[in-house]
């Protein structure tokens, strides 16, 4: 007995170029908005991206980003319909933005379908927005998708550096690269995440500082661009193209 | 899943078992296709009659569908998927990802969402028949 969608899972990747999961250890520390920022970012940069919200039961890039009237094409799977000019795929084409409560071994099941009908075509980057924590999301990821890099938020928050300390450690267990640590909505300049990061053995990317204009631009992109937090973003997507350009060490 | 993502699914998979089981030919691919998913079975024959691939030529596709149950976790009632009472706007939401069931689906005994599909969701291939490389 044998699930087939697992076999073409790689074939829907084998042309994306670098794999970035945004992840975080909790809920809350603006992963999402980075991840969405970040893509936008790649594209204005001439890149090919693709963004997957795998959020399932808290979706928010299609809030984020101002997603409106948009539905994936059919063609031998499903092809993701552009929005600011990035491949977006997420599950709310089929939830309809109504709430989707879902148990762990459904997210699984739901994950696997998405990654398996989901044509990509080239990109050379897809960036995935990961739920929050180590469950079964992201363990399904690990199990899943080759040739990941993750990209870990947390806010200066004892408890979201606790939380993304234990995320940190299982990805540096199981031999999964990490691009680095962003520290999100930082509101004092000698936050101490920075050394803590360093003597976790990862590299600290960025701080991007708490942007009270923020909230009001979300859901236009061209507002969301303007922002002193997305010209933080971009110092990290330079930072993290010349890292991936670099080869593995 | 799309008939032809889940077609090319099956006959990968195919390949695969028989290789890894020493058949130079497949005869026969057995296919078990939950109900949830809302397979059209036309389709998906036709598109395994395209992707078919040299190894498995003359092999015979057998396409089984499971009914699909379900059972609530909440006060245990369990009933049977009935697709003919969705619209066909959430009957492909279903189609595609069969999740988002829990979305427009609930418990005819309680109204909660939270119900587990016994059987009857995904699709399995279920097994092959082959010739092994010496006979």
């Amino acid at each position: 007995m044998s699930d087939p969608r697992l076999e073409i899972i790689g074939k829907r990747l084998e042309k994306v170029g670098r794999i970035i999961a945004v992840s975080s250890g909790k809920g809350g520390v603006g992963k999402s908005v980075v991840a969405s920022t970040l893509a936008l970012i790649l594209k204005k940069e001439g890149h090919e991206v693709g963004l997957l919200d795998l959020d399932f039961t808290s979706p928010a890039t299609h809030v984020i980003l101002g997603i409106g009237d948009l539905y994936p094409e059919e063609e031998y799977g499903i092809i993701p319909p552009l929005a600011h000019g990035l491949r977006y795929m997420s599950i709310t084409y089929y939830s309809l933005d109504k709430p989707a409560p879902l148990r762990g071994a459904d997210v699984s099941d739901a994950i696997i379908e998405i990654l398996a009908i989901t044509r990509w075509g080239e990109l050379d980057y897809l960036v995935l927005d990961m739920p929050p924590g180590i469950g079964d999301a992201t363990l399904d990821v690990l199990r899943l998708v080759r040739g990941i890099n993750f990209l870990v938020v947390t806010t200066p928050s004892r408890v979201a550096f606790q939380t993304v300390k234990k995320l940190l450690t299982l990805l540096d267990e199981l031999g999964i690269p990490v691009m680095g640590v962003v520290e999100n909505m930082v509101m004092e300049p000698s936050s101490p995440i920075r050394e803590q990061v360093r003597q976790l053995g990862q590299h600290y990317l960025g701080a991007v500082s708490y942007d009270a204009g923020l909230e009001g631009a979300l859901g236009d992109v061209e507002k969301i661009m303007d922002t002193a937090f997305a010209d933080s973003v971009k110092v990290i997507a330079y930072e993290i193209e010349q890292r991936l350009k670099r080869p593995p060490t | 899943m799309h008939e032809w993502a889940l077609a090319e699914g099956v006959v990968s998979t195919a390949v695969k078992i028989a290789r890894a089981e020493g058949l130079s030919e497949i005869t026969e691919v057995v296919v078990k296709i939950g109900e949830l998913q809302q397979v059209v079975h036309d389709v998906l024959n036709f598109a395994l009659e395209q992707l078919r691939k040299p190894m498995m030529k003359d092999a015979r596709f057998v396409l089984e569908t499971i009914p699909a149950r379900l059972r609530c976790r909440v006060c245990g009632e369990e009933w049977r998927f009935s697709p003919e009472e969705l619209s066909e706007e959430v009957s492909e939401a279903i189609h595609f990802v069969p999740e988002v069931a829990h979305v427009y689906i609930k418990c005819p005994g309680c109204g909660s969402p939270d119900f587990e599909v016994v059987e009857g969701r995904g699709v399995i291939l279920a097994s092959i028949k082959g010739v092994k490389n010496d006979e």
